[in-house]
C-alpha cells in the first residue's frame, strides 16, 4: 500500500520546496499537536490573565467577585508603592545582571575558543554551573554565604572579622551577594551562545587581517563583533526576559527579602495569587509585566537593528 | 554520517592547532593570557561546587576545609528521612516523559516548518517568537485552573505538560534549523528509490538528526528536572514532589540541616551534570546550527 502511495508521489522529482506531490493537509497535521499544546496552555491562559486583570477576582472573598474595571490597574499605578518598589528593583536586577553576563560570557567564550591543553575539560568544568537549577544554586551559595559556615566564617578566622556577617540578610550586601549568584550560573549561558557562533567565523578573514597588518584588538572589533553581533542580540533578549521571568533563584536564596529588597515584580505577583489569593490584582500586575516585556524587546530589536544586514 | 552535519563547525575550529598548517592571528595569543583569566574563572566556578561537597561529606558540626573523615551519613538521612528517593523517581518521571513528548512534538512541527510552506506558517512562527515572552510563572494561576478542571492537579502528569509547552517553541525553532541543514535533494532520492515520507524520512532525515535530538532532549530534560515553580504549585502531595522542591523545603526548614540540604543538592545535581558532560559539545554545535543561524 504504502509502495504505491509512494510510487505515485515523485512523478517528476520535485525540486522546490513546494512539493506538490505531498498532500496538503500534511504540515497542518504535523503541527497540530504543538498548536493545540501552545493553544490551550500558553494563549488560553494568557488570554484569561488579560480577563482577570478586569475583575475582583479573589476566592476567600467571594462576595467582592465581579467586573472592576481598571481599578487594579489604577490601584497599581496610584496607589502601590510595592509595585512600584518591585519594578525599580526588577529593572536593576535585569541590566546588571545581563550587563555582567554578557562582558564575563563573551571573555569567556573567547578564550574557551583558543586551542589550549586540556581545553574539552576546561570547557565542560566552566560550563557545568549551567546545567544547575536556580534552586541548587540557591542552596550552594546559602551554604557559601551563612555567617556560621560560609565563607565569612574562614575570613573572621584569617582576622578579616568585618566581613563576617551574613550576607544575604544584611541589606547592603544582599544585592551583590544575590548578583555573584546567578552570574555563577548566567556567564555558562551566554558563553555557550557566543561560543557556538564564535565558531562560525570563517578563518580566512583573519588570514586576510593578517596579512593586512591588522592588530589583533582591530580584528576583534571589525572581524569578530560584528560577526556575533545576532547572537549577542539574541542572546541579550533572552537572557533579559528570562532574568525578569525567572523566580526560582530569588525565591529560594533571598525570599525576596530582607524587608522586600529583593523582590522582583514576578515575585511579587506570585505572593499576591499564590499567598494573598488576589488573582484579580495579581491578573492586572501580569498584565502590566507582560506590555513592560513586550514593548522593552520591539524597542530593543529595533535599537540594535536586529539581522539589518545579513537578512 | 552523523559528524557530516553536526560537528562540522567544530573541525574547523580546531583546525589551525595542527603543527605545520597555517598560522592566524588568534594562535598566537600569548599562553599566560589564556590560562590566567582560565584560571581564575575555575576557581569561581569549582568553589562552590567543592563548598557543597565538602558539607555533604564531612561530619556535621566539622568546620574542616577537607572532607576526611569521610561520611556518607548525611546521603542517607537525605534518601530515607527526607524522601529524597521518592522525589528522586518522580524526577526521573518528569524529566524523561517531558524528553519524550517534546522531542516527538517538536520533531513533527519542526519537519513542517522546514520542508513546507503553508498559509499559517508566518502567524506560526510569529507565535512562537512571541510565547518566549511569556512569562510561565505569572500562568500559574489560570494553568492550576486548567490543570483543577482537568483533574490533573496533584498528578505528574500537569507538571509533564506543563514543562512540555514552554519547552517546545525553542526546541521546535532549533530542530527545525538542524532538518534544513539536511539536504532536501537525500529525501527526493529515497522517495525515488520507492520510500514513501515517512520511511524516507525514518531512514535518511533521522540519523542525520541525531546529534541534535540529542541535544534537544537532554536540553528539555534538564529544564525538566531543574525547574521548580511548577512542581510547587501543582503537586501538593509530599510524595508527589520532585528534587528541586525537595531542596527548597530543605532550606526553608526552620533549623536548616546544612548537611542535609548539601547532600540533597548533590543528589539533584549528579544526572544534570552527567547528562550535560556528555552534550556539551553537541550543544555548542547545535545552537550554532539551530538557533542562532535559525
Amino acid at each position: 500500500m504504502a509502495q504505491a502511495a509512494a510510487v505515485a508521489k515523485p512523478p517528476a522529482p520535485p525540486r522546490r520546496r513546494r512539493a506538490s506531490a505531498t498532500p496538503r493537509r500534511l504540515p497542518y497535521l504535523l503541527i497540530a499537536p504543538a498548536a493545540l499544546l501552545m493553544l490551550g496552555f500558553i494563549a488560553y491562559p494568557v488570554l484569561s490573565v488579560f480577563y482577570y486583570s478586569l475583575q475582583n477576582y479573589n476566592p476567600t472573598k467571594p462576595w467582592r467577585n465581579g467586573f472592576a474595571g481598571l481599578d487594579n490597574f489604577t490601584r497599581a499605578f496610584a496607589h502601590d508603592p510595592q509595585f512600584w518598589d518591585t519594578l525599580t528593583f526588577s529593572a536593576k536586577w535585569v541590566v546588571v545582571e545581563v550587563a555582567l553576563q554578557l562582558l564575563f560570557g563573551l571573555a569567556l567564550a573567547l578564550i574557551v575558543n583558543q586551542t589550549f591543553v586540556g581545553r574539552a575539560v576546561g570547557r565542560a568544568l566552566v560550563f557545568s554551573p549551567w546545567a544547575v537549577s536556580g534552586v541548587l544554586t540557591s542552596a550552594i551559595w546559602v551554604l557559601l554565604y551563612n555567617s556560621q559556615t560560609g565563607i565569612s566564617r574562614y575570613l573572621a578566622d584569617a582576622g578579616l572579622g568585618s566581613y563576617g556577617t551574613s550576607w544575604l540578610s544584611d541589606t547592603s550586601t544582599v544585592f551583590p551577594a544575590a548578583v555573584v549568584a546567578d552570574l555563577w550560573r548566567g556567564v555558562p549561558f551566554f558563553a555557550i551562545l557566543i561560543l557556538a557562533d564564535l565558531q562560525s567565523v570563517s578563518k580566512d578573514l583573519y588570514e586576510a587581517a593578517e596579512v593586512d597588518g591588522a592588530s589583533r584588538l582591530k580584528q576583534f572589533w571589525h572581524i569578530t563583533l560584528p560577526h556575533l553581533k545576532d547572537a549577542i542580540v539574541l542572546s541579550t533578549l533572552l537572557r533579559a526576559v528570562w532574568e525578569f521571568n525567572n523566580v526560582d533563584l530569588l525565591y529560594t536564596l533571598t525570599g525576596g527579602g530582607p524587608a522586600g529588597e529583593t523582590t522582583t515584580l514576578p515575585l511579587y505577583i506570585a505572593n499576591t495569587s499564590v499567598d494573598a489569593h488576589n488573582f484579580g490584582y495579581a491578573s492586572a500586575l501580569t498584565t502590566v509585566a507582560f506590555v513592560i516585556l513586550l514593548f522593552c524587546s520591539i524597542v530593543y530589536l529595533r535599537l540594535s537593528k536586529f539581522g539589518g544586514e545579513s537578512r | 554520517m552523523i559528524t557530516e552535519i553536526a560537528p562540522a563547525p567544530e573541525r574547523v575550529a580546531a583546525e589551525p592547532a595542527r603543527p605545520g598548517g597555517k598560522r592566524r592571528a588568534w594562535d598566537e595569543v600569548p599562553r599566560w593570557q589564556i590560562y590566567v583569566p582560565l584560571t581564575v574563572y575555575l576557581l569561581f566556578t569549582l568553589i562552590p561546587f567543592y563548598w557543597i561537597l565538602l558539607f555533604a561529606l564531612r561530619p556535621a558540626g566539622s568546620t574542616s576545609l577537607v572532607p576526611w573523615p569521610m561520611t556518607f551519613e548525611h546521603f542517607e538521612k537525605v534518601w530515607t528521612e527526607r524522601s529524597f528517593g521518592t522525589y528522586f523517581t518522580n524526577s526521573v518521571y518528569v524529566g524523561l516523559a517531558t524528553l519524550v513528548l517534546t522531542t516527538v512534538v517538536a520533531l513533527a512541527g519542526g519537519y513542517a516548518l522546514a520542508r513546507f510552506d503553508f498559509r499559517l506558517k508566518r502567524g506560526f512562527m510569529l507565535a512562537l517568537l512571541c510565547s518566549q515572552f511569556v512569562p510561565g510563572a505569572l500562568l500559574l494561576v489560570p494553568l492550576f485552573q486548567i490543570f483543577a478542571n482537568l483533574r490533573m492537579i496533584n498528578s505528574l502528569g500537569s507538571v509533564v505538560i506543563a514543562e512540555t509547552v514552554f519547552q517546545l517553541p525553542l526546541s521546535m525553532i532549533l530542530i527545525s534549523g538542524f532538518i534544513r541543514n539536511v539536504p532536501y535533494s537525500l529525501e527526493e532520492a529515497a522517495w525515488v528509490d520507492g520510500c514513501n515520507r515517512l520511511t524516507g524520512f525514518r531512514i535518511v532525515v533521522l540519523p542525520l538528526l541525531r546529534p541534535g535530538l540529542i541535544a534537544v532532549g537532554s536540553f528539555a530534560f534538564v529544564h525538566a528536572w531543574n525547574h521548580f515553580l511548577f512542581a510547587l504549585m501543582f503537586l501538593s502531595d509530599q510524595g508527589k514532589q520532585t528534587i528541586p522542591v525537595g531542596l527548597n523545603t530543605l532550606m526553608s526548614a526552620d533549623s536548616v540541616d546544612l548537611g542535609a540540604l548539601a547532600a540533597g543538592g548533590i543528589i539533584a545535581a549528579v544526572p544534570v551534570v552527567i547528562v550535560f558532560a556528555f552534550i556539551q559539545k553537541w550543544l555548542i554545535t547545535g545552537f550554532s546550527a539551530g538557533a542562532v543561524k535559525g
